[in-house]
Protein backbone atom coordinates (compact mmCIF):
# COMPACT_ATOMS: atom_id res chain seq x y z
CA UNK A 1 0.00 0.00 0.00
CA UNK A 2 2.70 2.40 0.98
CA UNK A 3 4.60 1.48 -2.15
CA UNK A 4 1.67 2.40 -4.30
CA UNK A 5 1.25 5.85 -2.78
CA UNK A 6 4.98 6.41 -3.06
CA UNK A 7 4.90 5.49 -6.71
CA UNK A 8 2.02 7.90 -7.22
CA UNK A 9 3.95 10.67 -5.49
CA UNK A 10 6.93 10.05 -7.73
CA UNK A 11 4.73 10.56 -10.77
CA UNK A 12 3.53 14.01 -9.72
CA UNK A 13 6.13 16.06 -11.64
CA UNK A 14 5.53 14.11 -14.83
CA UNK A 15 1.78 14.28 -14.48
CA UNK A 16 2.06 18.02 -14.05
CA UNK A 17 4.15 18.40 -17.20
CA UNK A 18 1.69 16.27 -19.14
CA UNK A 19 -1.33 18.20 -17.82
CA UNK A 20 0.34 21.55 -18.47
CA UNK A 21 1.04 20.64 -22.07
CA UNK A 22 -2.58 19.53 -22.50
CA UNK A 23 -4.19 22.58 -20.91
CA UNK A 24 -1.67 25.46 -20.85
CA UNK A 25 -3.41 26.50 -17.65
CA UNK A 26 -1.51 25.93 -14.38
CA UNK A 27 -4.60 25.99 -12.17
CA UNK A 28 -6.63 23.69 -14.37
CA UNK A 29 -3.66 21.42 -14.85
CA UNK A 30 -2.97 21.07 -11.13
CA UNK A 31 -6.63 20.35 -10.50
CA UNK A 32 -6.40 17.57 -13.09
CA UNK A 33 -3.31 16.12 -11.41
CA UNK A 34 -4.95 16.31 -8.00
CA UNK A 35 -8.09 14.57 -9.23
CA UNK A 36 -5.98 11.96 -11.00
CA UNK A 37 -4.11 11.15 -7.78
CA UNK A 38 -7.33 10.90 -5.82
CA UNK A 39 -8.94 8.71 -8.43
CA UNK A 40 -5.89 6.48 -8.69
CA UNK A 41 -5.99 5.92 -4.93
CA UNK A 42 -9.69 5.15 -4.97
CA UNK A 43 -9.37 2.74 -7.85
CA UNK A 44 -5.98 1.25 -7.20
CA UNK A 45 -7.50 -2.22 -7.39
CA UNK A 46 -8.10 -1.53 -11.08
CA UNK A 47 -4.41 -1.09 -11.70
CA UNK A 48 -2.68 -4.20 -12.98
CA UNK A 49 0.75 -4.45 -11.50
CA UNK A 50 2.29 -5.86 -14.66
CA UNK A 51 1.31 -2.78 -16.64
CA UNK A 52 2.81 0.68 -16.76
CA UNK A 53 1.68 2.89 -13.88
CA UNK A 54 2.65 5.94 -15.93
CA UNK A 55 0.37 4.93 -18.78
CA UNK A 56 -2.47 4.14 -16.37
CA UNK A 57 -2.19 7.55 -14.71
CA UNK A 58 -1.99 9.26 -18.10
CA UNK A 59 -5.18 7.42 -19.05
CA UNK A 60 -7.03 8.68 -15.98
CA UNK A 61 -5.83 12.23 -16.47
CA UNK A 62 -6.69 12.23 -20.17
CA UNK A 63 -10.26 11.14 -19.43
CA UNK A 64 -10.66 13.82 -16.77
CA UNK A 65 -9.29 16.34 -19.25
CA UNK A 66 -11.76 15.31 -21.96
CA UNK A 67 -14.59 15.44 -19.39
CA UNK A 68 -13.64 18.99 -18.49
CA UNK A 69 -13.46 19.97 -22.14
CA UNK A 70 -16.82 18.41 -22.92
CA UNK A 71 -18.84 19.08 -19.79
CA UNK A 72 -17.66 22.39 -18.50
CA UNK A 73 -17.02 23.61 -21.99
CA UNK A 74 -13.53 24.49 -20.87
CA UNK A 75 -11.48 25.90 -23.66
CA UNK A 76 -7.80 25.50 -23.99
CA UNK A 77 -6.55 29.05 -24.42
CA UNK A 78 -6.16 29.89 -28.06
CA UNK A 79 -3.50 31.97 -29.69
CA UNK A 80 -4.72 35.33 -28.45
CA UNK A 81 -5.07 34.10 -24.87
CA UNK A 82 -1.58 32.68 -24.53
CA UNK A 83 0.59 35.78 -24.50
CA UNK A 84 2.25 34.59 -21.31
CA UNK A 85 2.81 30.87 -21.49
CA UNK A 86 2.25 28.63 -18.49
CA UNK A 87 5.90 27.81 -18.16
CA UNK A 88 8.79 30.16 -18.75
CA UNK A 89 10.61 29.26 -21.91
CA UNK A 90 13.62 31.35 -22.71
CA UNK A 91 13.29 31.35 -26.46
CA UNK A 92 10.58 32.53 -28.79
CA UNK A 93 10.48 29.15 -30.53
CA UNK A 94 9.25 27.56 -27.32
CA UNK A 95 6.46 30.08 -27.00
CA UNK A 96 5.60 29.43 -30.63
CA UNK A 97 5.45 25.74 -29.83
CA UNK A 98 3.08 26.32 -26.93
CA UNK A 99 0.82 28.49 -29.04
CA UNK A 100 0.87 26.04 -31.92
CA UNK A 101 0.13 23.10 -29.66
CA UNK A 102 -2.74 24.98 -28.02
CA UNK A 103 -4.37 25.37 -31.42
CA UNK A 104 -4.64 21.66 -32.10
CA UNK A 105 -7.73 19.70 -31.12
CA UNK A 106 -7.46 18.06 -27.68
CA UNK A 107 -7.17 14.65 -29.35
CA UNK A 108 -4.33 15.65 -31.67
CA UNK A 109 -2.59 17.51 -28.89
CA UNK A 110 -2.74 14.48 -26.60
CA UNK A 111 -1.12 12.21 -29.19
CA UNK A 112 1.70 14.67 -29.79
CA UNK A 113 2.29 15.17 -26.08
CA UNK A 114 2.21 11.48 -25.19
CA UNK A 115 4.61 10.49 -27.94
CA UNK A 116 6.78 13.54 -28.55
CA UNK A 117 7.08 14.77 -24.97
CA UNK A 118 6.28 11.82 -22.72
CA UNK A 119 7.92 9.33 -25.07
CA UNK A 120 5.33 6.62 -24.79
CA UNK A 121 5.39 3.83 -27.34
CA UNK A 122 2.71 3.97 -30.02
CA UNK A 123 1.02 0.98 -28.40
CA UNK A 124 0.99 2.66 -24.99
CA UNK A 125 -0.42 5.84 -26.50
CA UNK A 126 -3.18 3.81 -28.17
CA UNK A 127 -4.04 2.28 -24.78
CA UNK A 128 -4.04 5.66 -23.01
CA UNK A 129 -6.26 7.25 -25.64
CA UNK A 130 -8.37 4.10 -26.03
CA UNK A 131 -8.15 4.14 -29.82
CA UNK A 132 -6.67 1.68 -32.36
CA UNK A 133 -3.01 1.94 -33.24
CA UNK A 134 -3.90 3.15 -36.73
CA UNK A 135 -5.78 6.09 -35.24
CA UNK A 136 -2.75 7.02 -33.15
CA UNK A 137 -0.61 6.99 -36.29
CA UNK A 138 -3.02 9.10 -38.31
CA UNK A 139 -3.54 11.61 -35.49
CA UNK A 140 0.20 11.81 -34.94
CA UNK A 141 0.85 12.46 -38.59
CA UNK A 142 -1.99 14.98 -38.91
CA UNK A 143 -1.11 16.76 -35.68
CA UNK A 144 2.53 17.10 -36.60
CA UNK A 145 1.59 18.38 -40.04
CA UNK A 146 -0.44 21.10 -38.38
CA UNK A 147 2.34 21.93 -35.94
CA UNK A 148 4.79 22.11 -38.78
CA UNK A 149 2.55 24.50 -40.66
CA UNK A 150 1.84 26.61 -37.56
CA UNK A 151 5.50 26.81 -36.63
CA UNK A 152 6.52 27.82 -40.11
CA UNK A 153 3.78 30.44 -40.23
CA UNK A 154 2.10 28.81 -43.20
CA UNK A 155 -1.66 28.26 -43.30
CA UNK A 156 -2.63 24.96 -41.73
CA UNK A 157 -4.32 23.77 -44.90
CA UNK A 158 -1.13 24.14 -46.93
CA UNK A 159 0.53 20.95 -45.80
CA UNK A 160 0.31 18.99 -49.00
CA UNK A 161 4.03 18.53 -49.16
CA UNK A 162 4.12 16.27 -46.17
CA UNK A 163 1.40 13.96 -47.35
CA UNK A 164 3.23 13.43 -50.63
CA UNK A 165 6.08 11.66 -48.89
CA UNK A 166 5.48 7.98 -49.14
CA UNK B 1 14.48 -10.73 -48.21
CA UNK B 2 12.31 -8.09 -49.77
CA UNK B 3 12.41 -4.71 -48.03
CA UNK B 4 9.11 -2.97 -47.30
CA UNK B 5 9.01 0.51 -48.85
CA UNK B 6 9.67 3.28 -46.34
CA UNK B 7 6.41 5.03 -45.41
CA UNK B 8 5.76 8.32 -43.68
CA UNK B 9 4.87 6.27 -40.61
CA UNK B 10 8.37 4.84 -40.64
CA UNK B 11 9.80 8.34 -40.57
CA UNK B 12 7.71 9.23 -37.50
CA UNK B 13 8.64 5.96 -35.82
CA UNK B 14 12.28 6.62 -36.65
CA UNK B 15 12.17 10.03 -34.97
CA UNK B 16 10.32 8.57 -31.97
CA UNK B 17 12.82 5.72 -31.52
CA UNK B 18 10.18 3.08 -32.12
CA UNK B 19 11.96 1.03 -34.79
CA UNK B 20 14.08 -2.05 -34.37
CA UNK B 21 17.71 -1.91 -35.46
CA UNK B 22 17.10 -3.45 -38.86
CA UNK B 23 14.31 -1.14 -39.89
CA UNK B 24 16.24 1.77 -38.48
CA UNK B 25 19.15 1.05 -40.77
CA UNK B 26 16.81 0.84 -43.74
CA UNK B 27 15.29 4.22 -42.91
CA UNK B 28 18.73 5.75 -42.55
CA UNK B 29 19.75 4.43 -45.96
CA UNK B 30 16.55 5.91 -47.39
CA UNK B 31 17.13 9.30 -45.78
CA UNK B 32 20.61 9.46 -47.24
CA UNK B 33 19.15 9.63 -50.75
CA UNK B 34 15.82 11.37 -50.06
CA UNK B 35 16.44 14.97 -49.03
CA UNK B 36 12.71 15.73 -48.74
CA UNK B 37 12.22 12.91 -46.26
CA UNK B 38 15.38 13.95 -44.43
CA UNK B 39 14.00 17.47 -44.10
CA UNK B 40 10.78 16.11 -42.64
CA UNK B 41 12.73 14.01 -40.14
CA UNK B 42 14.69 17.08 -39.13
CA UNK B 43 11.46 19.04 -38.60
CA UNK B 44 9.94 16.29 -36.52
CA UNK B 45 13.06 16.07 -34.38
CA UNK B 46 12.91 19.81 -33.84
CA UNK B 47 9.27 19.51 -32.78
CA UNK B 48 10.11 16.93 -30.13
CA UNK B 49 13.02 19.01 -28.94
CA UNK B 50 10.85 22.14 -28.69
CA UNK B 51 8.24 20.23 -26.73
CA UNK B 52 10.85 19.37 -24.15
CA UNK B 53 12.22 22.87 -24.03
CA UNK B 54 8.74 24.30 -23.64
CA UNK B 55 7.48 22.00 -20.88
CA UNK B 56 10.37 20.34 -19.05
CA UNK B 57 10.56 23.31 -16.68
CA UNK B 58 7.36 22.05 -15.09
CA UNK B 59 9.27 19.03 -13.79
CA UNK B 60 11.36 21.34 -11.63
CA UNK B 61 8.52 23.41 -10.23
CA UNK B 62 7.77 22.89 -6.54
CA UNK B 63 5.01 20.34 -6.14
CA UNK B 64 1.97 21.95 -4.48
CA UNK B 65 1.73 20.49 -1.01
CA UNK B 66 -1.94 19.72 -1.55
CA UNK B 67 -0.89 16.96 -3.93
CA UNK B 68 1.04 15.28 -1.16
CA UNK B 69 -1.89 15.61 1.18
CA UNK B 70 -4.18 14.15 -1.47
CA UNK B 71 -2.18 10.96 -1.04
CA UNK B 72 -2.62 10.82 2.71
CA UNK B 73 -6.28 10.34 3.33
CA UNK B 74 -7.83 9.91 6.72
CA UNK B 75 -9.06 6.43 5.93
CA UNK B 76 -5.51 5.11 5.66
CA UNK B 77 -3.37 4.12 8.63
CA UNK B 78 -1.51 6.94 10.24
CA UNK B 79 1.98 5.49 9.80
CA UNK B 80 1.33 5.02 6.14
CA UNK B 81 0.03 8.54 5.78
CA UNK B 82 3.11 9.85 7.53
CA UNK B 83 5.45 8.09 5.14
CA UNK B 84 3.57 9.53 2.19
CA UNK B 85 3.68 12.96 3.73
CA UNK B 86 7.42 12.63 4.23
CA UNK B 87 7.83 11.61 0.63
CA UNK B 88 5.62 14.39 -0.64
CA UNK B 89 7.68 16.82 1.37
CA UNK B 90 10.79 15.37 -0.22
CA UNK B 91 9.38 16.24 -3.60
CA UNK B 92 8.81 19.88 -2.83
CA UNK B 93 11.74 21.78 -4.23
CA UNK B 94 13.53 24.99 -3.38
CA UNK B 95 12.37 27.41 -0.75
CA UNK B 96 9.17 25.50 -0.23
CA UNK B 97 11.07 22.45 0.97
CA UNK B 98 12.94 24.50 3.56
CA UNK B 99 9.68 25.95 4.77
CA UNK B 100 7.81 22.70 5.06
CA UNK B 101 10.52 20.95 6.99
CA UNK B 102 10.65 23.54 9.71
CA UNK B 103 8.61 22.98 12.86
CA UNK B 104 5.10 24.37 13.07
CA UNK B 105 5.01 28.07 12.43
CA UNK B 106 4.28 30.76 14.97
CA UNK B 107 3.06 34.11 13.72
CA UNK B 108 6.60 35.52 13.38
CA UNK B 109 7.73 32.55 11.29
CA UNK B 110 4.61 32.94 9.19
CA UNK B 111 5.46 36.60 8.64
CA UNK B 112 9.00 35.78 7.59
CA UNK B 113 7.77 33.24 5.09
CA UNK B 114 5.23 35.67 3.76
CA UNK B 115 7.99 38.19 3.19
CA UNK B 116 10.19 35.66 1.43
CA UNK B 117 7.33 34.63 -0.81
CA UNK B 118 6.68 38.30 -1.47
CA UNK B 119 10.27 38.95 -2.50
CA UNK B 120 10.29 35.84 -4.66
CA UNK B 121 7.13 36.53 -6.63
CA UNK B 122 6.70 40.30 -6.53
CA UNK B 123 9.98 40.66 -8.43
CA UNK B 124 8.77 38.28 -11.09
CA UNK B 125 8.22 40.25 -14.30
CA UNK B 126 6.53 37.69 -16.48
CA UNK B 127 4.86 35.27 -14.10
CA UNK B 128 4.06 37.00 -10.82
CA UNK B 129 0.81 35.07 -10.43
CA UNK B 130 -0.57 31.68 -11.29
CA UNK B 131 -4.10 32.88 -11.99
CA UNK B 132 -4.53 36.44 -13.27
CA UNK B 133 -7.08 38.89 -11.90
CA UNK B 134 -9.10 38.71 -15.13
CA UNK B 135 -10.24 35.35 -13.80
CA UNK B 136 -10.99 36.68 -10.33
CA UNK B 137 -14.06 34.49 -9.82
CA UNK B 138 -12.08 31.40 -10.73
CA UNK B 139 -9.13 32.56 -8.64
CA UNK B 140 -11.23 33.08 -5.53
CA UNK B 141 -13.13 29.83 -6.01
CA UNK B 142 -9.94 27.88 -6.59
CA UNK B 143 -8.11 29.30 -3.57
CA UNK B 144 -11.19 28.79 -1.40
CA UNK B 145 -11.45 25.18 -2.52
CA UNK B 146 -7.82 24.50 -1.79
CA UNK B 147 -7.80 26.20 1.60
CA UNK B 148 -11.13 24.59 2.32
CA UNK B 149 -12.45 27.95 3.51
CA UNK B 150 -13.94 30.92 1.69
CA UNK B 151 -11.33 33.45 0.60
CA UNK B 152 -12.06 36.96 -0.55
CA UNK B 153 -9.85 39.36 -2.42
CA UNK B 154 -10.13 42.81 -0.80
CA UNK B 155 -10.53 45.80 -3.14
CA UNK B 156 -7.67 48.25 -2.64
CA UNK B 157 -8.43 50.73 -5.41
CA UNK B 158 -8.88 53.57 -2.95
CA UNK B 159 -5.24 53.00 -1.96
CA UNK B 160 -4.11 52.92 -5.59
CA UNK B 161 -3.71 49.15 -5.90
CA UNK B 162 -5.53 46.76 -8.16
CA UNK B 163 -5.55 42.98 -8.03
CA UNK B 164 -2.98 41.32 -10.28
CA UNK B 165 -3.90 37.74 -9.44
CA UNK B 166 -2.92 35.00 -7.08
CA UNK B 167 -1.23 31.72 -6.51
CA UNK B 168 -1.23 28.84 -4.09
CA UNK B 169 1.83 28.24 -1.92
CA UNK B 170 2.74 25.28 0.24
CA UNK B 171 2.67 25.83 3.99
CA UNK B 172 3.34 23.50 6.85
CA UNK B 173 -0.24 23.45 8.13
CA UNK B 174 -1.92 23.53 4.77
CA UNK B 175 -1.82 25.61 1.66
CA UNK B 176 -1.45 29.39 1.65
CA UNK B 177 -3.20 31.73 -0.75
CA UNK B 178 -1.13 34.60 -2.08
CA UNK B 179 -2.90 37.55 -3.68
CA UNK B 180 -0.83 40.14 -5.49
CA UNK B 181 -1.72 43.79 -6.07
CA UNK B 182 -0.05 46.38 -8.23
CA UNK B 183 -0.18 50.17 -8.33
CA UNK B 184 -0.04 52.31 -11.45
CA UNK B 185 3.62 52.95 -10.62
CA UNK B 186 4.37 49.24 -10.60
CA UNK B 187 4.67 48.88 -6.82
CA UNK B 188 3.53 45.50 -5.65
CA UNK B 189 1.85 44.26 -2.51
CA UNK B 190 1.13 40.68 -1.56
CA UNK B 191 -1.46 39.44 0.87
CA UNK B 192 -1.05 35.92 2.17
CA UNK B 193 -4.04 34.21 3.71
CA UNK B 194 -3.96 31.01 5.70
CA UNK B 195 -6.39 29.11 7.87
CA UNK B 196 -5.64 30.14 11.41
CA UNK B 197 -4.75 27.27 13.68
CA UNK B 198 -3.72 27.42 17.28
CA UNK B 199 -2.87 31.12 17.11
CA UNK B 200 -6.46 32.19 16.76
CA UNK B 201 -7.69 34.93 18.99
CA UNK B 202 -4.72 37.26 18.66
CA UNK B 203 -5.93 40.04 16.43
CA UNK B 204 -3.24 42.64 17.04
CA UNK B 205 -1.31 43.99 14.09
CA UNK B 206 2.33 43.08 14.27
CA UNK B 207 5.05 44.23 11.96
CA UNK B 208 8.30 42.78 10.75
CA UNK B 209 10.75 44.90 8.79
CA UNK B 210 13.61 43.82 6.60
CA UNK B 211 15.68 45.87 4.15
CA UNK B 212 13.00 48.43 3.44
CA UNK B 213 10.20 45.88 3.17
CA UNK B 214 7.65 45.35 5.84
CA UNK B 215 5.10 42.70 6.67
CA UNK B 216 2.01 43.43 8.67
CA UNK B 217 0.53 40.28 10.07
CA UNK B 218 -2.51 39.60 12.16
CA UNK B 219 -5.06 36.96 12.91
CA UNK B 220 -8.80 37.30 12.65
CA UNK B 221 -10.48 34.31 14.29
CA UNK B 222 -10.44 31.89 11.34
CA UNK B 223 -7.71 33.34 9.20
CA UNK B 224 -4.15 34.53 9.46
CA UNK B 225 -3.07 37.38 7.19
CA UNK B 226 0.28 38.79 6.16
CA UNK B 227 0.53 41.90 4.01
CA UNK B 228 3.99 42.49 2.52
CA UNK B 229 5.32 45.42 0.57
CA UNK B 230 8.06 47.98 0.33
CA UNK B 231 6.08 51.19 0.52
CA UNK B 232 6.88 52.54 3.94
CA UNK B 233 5.35 51.62 7.24
CA UNK B 234 2.64 54.26 7.42
CA UNK B 235 1.20 53.53 4.03
CA UNK B 236 1.41 49.81 4.67
CA UNK B 237 -0.41 50.23 7.96
CA UNK B 238 -3.26 52.09 6.24
CA UNK B 239 -3.62 49.36 3.67
CA UNK B 240 -3.44 46.63 6.30
CA UNK B 241 -6.27 48.36 8.19
CA UNK B 242 -8.31 48.54 4.99
CA UNK B 243 -7.75 44.84 4.32
CA UNK B 244 -8.70 43.94 7.87
CA UNK B 245 -11.86 46.07 7.77
CA UNK B 246 -12.98 44.53 4.50
CA UNK B 247 -12.26 40.95 5.41
CA UNK B 248 -13.33 40.95 9.04
CA UNK B 249 -16.21 38.63 9.57
CA UNK B 250 -19.44 40.41 10.52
Amino acid sequence: MADFAEQLAQHIPRLRRYARALTHDPAWSDDLVQDTLERALQRRWQYRFDSSLTAWLFTILYRLFLNDVARRGKQVPDDSEVPEPAVTPDFPMQIDMQRALARLTPEHRAVIVLIGLEQLSYQEAAAVLDVPLGTVMSRLSRGREQLRALLSGAPVAGTARLSRIK
Amino acid sequence: MKTEPISEQDLHAYVDNQLDAERRAQVEAYLAVQPEAAALVQDLRLQNQLLHEAYDNVLNEPVPIRMGTALQRKRFPLAWAASVAALAIGLVAGWAARDVMQPAAGPAVFAERALRAHLLYASEKRHPVEVPAEQEAHLVAWLSKRLDAPIRAPALHTHGFSLLGGRLLPGDEGPLAQLMYESADGERLTLIVRRAGRDSGDTRFQVLEQNGNSVFYWVDRDYGYALSGGMGKNRMMDIARAVDTQLRRP
